[in-house]
């Protein structure tokens, strides 16, 4: 009996919190089809659709995020992945040392990253004279995405049994051979959880790309950032809805393809 | 052996994109423009003392707010389905892949005047600003970080061993018992992460006080923002401050979890 009671409570309880999550969200994406300018309901209008498309900055912003966190969580694989494996074989202090600066990124505010990173590449720029910009940003996402993709392999790392390496290079692989046949599969989870935070992370990135974006660059968030000063919501709101549609598809795509796997793996 | 190497790598690109550039904001904060040792950086920081009190007062009690209404979310969330506990966790997440500005600008949308909410309460006629106070960048807060106290929680208690809870009913522990003495314990490394996850960003995140706050509620991210472009040597020395304050946070958290977890 108390059992169900919980049940009840659970369910509004969960509901309360999806309402709180939501309705700024629902708000937003109504308001996009406002025909006006503020809040107050004028009537049915996509004209903001309209506008938004003939917005060519917001556009180039778009690509922007999108390469930028490709290439950022590109890179930081590799480079992570590579530093997890060479970690794991260190014992004792080093290895202690080496983890703990892993992390600075991690437990290190996002504005301190942000200025740290721009006082560098300013003395840096003065030194070999280049202006921030795509570069710039492009390094900054990298150094917070590393740390993501290292903590998620070396986990892996740890459960995989040595022996397979070792039978592999018994068999004649090379440790080249050995890495990309054998233990690369072992490490293809932590991998892809890696990569895929280091992708989310870039994507919603705002405060570090503020810093290190010079004066011509833009991503999604800082372009989002200089329509919201030029007082032009309206569009920002047509916006809002289209990636909030957008993440809605992706999701259930996956969760279909998640269900079907399932599906299989269990018919098996 | 030989892929100790493979960290060389990592450990220069380490030098010279984490540790040389937080080492460049020390040695900035400590000189003056001409490039001289000076303290009057910290002098100028210490203005802003009252700008520090009122961000860490905000970020404490955001934290605390999280705390209390992802906690017992997260316990509810281990005792459903499984498939219904994806579900909860993937409409949690959802919204932290909307954009971190295009968050709080909702956010600024549902209180403004003339909004939703001002609308709603002035047709039963009440009458008042929502925006603009320290209370809606609260709000603003929590929501931008609820998310990261629920999932370490979340993510703990579910690994929690269900045999050491049926063993506690089994030796005659009732549920107040079971949850006290089994499974409380248990979830404190997940508070401890959460509380970080969301004390940290909410401390020294800029933007949510500006658009959400009235002119009083100035945050040191804001400060820094505001202060770094024209005068890097106080700001430097304030997000110096900054991180002192946070690190001094983050060794107190770990010696909670650490007491905990030998008691």
């Amino acid at each position: 009996m108390t059992k169900k009671k919980g049940g009840v409570f659970t369910k509004f309880y969960i509901a309360l919190i999806l309402i709180f999550l939501y309705s700024p969200i629902a708000v937003m994406i109504i308001t996009s089809f406002n025909k006006g300018k503020t809040v107050v309901w004028k009537g049915f209008s996509l004209k903001w659709y309209g506008e938004l498309f003939k917005d060519k900055a917001i556009l180039g912003a778009l690509v922007n995020t999108l390469t930028i966190a490709l290439l950022a969580s590109f890179f930081a694989t590799i480079l992570g992945t590579m530093a997890a494996i060479g970690i794991n074989n260190f014992r004792g202090k080093k290895r202690a040392v080496i983890q703990n600066v892993s992390n600075i990124p991690i437990i290190s505010p996002d504005i301190v990253m942000g200025v740290s990173l721009m006082l560098l590449f300013a003395f840096l720029g003065n030194i070999f004279n280049f202006e921030m910009g795509y570069v710039t940003v492009l390094i900054s996402h990298i150094c917070f995405c590393v740390p993501f993709v290292v903590l998620n392999v070396i986990p892996r790392l740890r459960r995989m049994d040595q022996s397979i390496y070792d039978a592999a290079l018994d068999l004649g692989c090379n440790q080249f051979q050995a890495f990309f046949k054998v233990v690369i599969h072992e490490l293809m989870p932590g991998i892809i959880s890696g990569f895929l935070m280091s992708f989310t992370y870039s994507l919603d990135d705002f405060i570090i790309t503020h810093f290190t974006q010079g004066a011509k660059f833009q991503n999604l968030s800082t372009e989002i950032y200089a329509m919201l000063r030029r007082k032009i919501p309206p569009t920002i709101n047509a916006l809002s809805t289209l990636l909030f549609v957008t993440i809605i598809i992706i999701m259930i795509i996956i969760n279909v393809r998640d269900r079907r796997e399932e599906k299989r793996n269990s018919g098996r | 052996m030989k892929t100790r190497k493979l960290t060389i790598p990592y450990i220069i690109w380490m030098l010279v994109f984490t540790m040389i550039p937080i080492v460049m904001i020390g040695i900035t904060a400590f000189t003056d423009k001409s490039g001289n040792f000076s303290l009057a950086n910290f002098q100028s920081a210490f203005h802003y003392s009252g700008v520090f009190t009122k961000s860490l007062l905000i970020a404490l009690i955001s934290t605390a707010i999280c705390l209390v209404v992802a906690y017992p979310l997260a316990y509810m969330m281990t005792r459903m389905k499984k498939s219904t506990q994806n579900t909860v966790i993937m409409l949690i997440m959802i919204p932290m892949w909307m954009n971190f500005l295009l968050r709080i600008y909702a956010w600024v949308i549902l209180l403004q005047k003339n909004g939703p909410i001002d609308s709603a309460l002035s047709m039963l006629g009440i009458h008042g600003t929502y925006i603009g106070n320290t209370a809606a960048v609260i709000a603003g807060m929590v929501y931008e970080y609820l998310p990261f106290m629920v999932l370490p929680i979340y993510t703990v208690m579910s690994k929690i061993d269900n045999g050491l809870i049926e063993a506690a009913q089994d030796l005659g522990s009732n549920n107040a018992a079971v949850f006290g003495k089994v499974v409380f314990p248990l979830s404190i490394p997940g508070i401890i992460s959460g509380i970080t996850m969301v004390f940290v960003p909410s401390a020294s995140t800029f933007l949510v006080s500006q658009y959400l706050g009235g002119t009083d509620d100035i945050m040191i991210g804001d400060v820094i923002d505001k202060i770094f472009w024209t005068d890097q040597n106080t700001g430097s020395a304030i997000s110096l401050v900054m991180m002192v304050f946070i690190f001094i946070f983050l060794v107190i958290m770990n010696l909670f979890g650490d007491e905990e977890a030998i008691a």
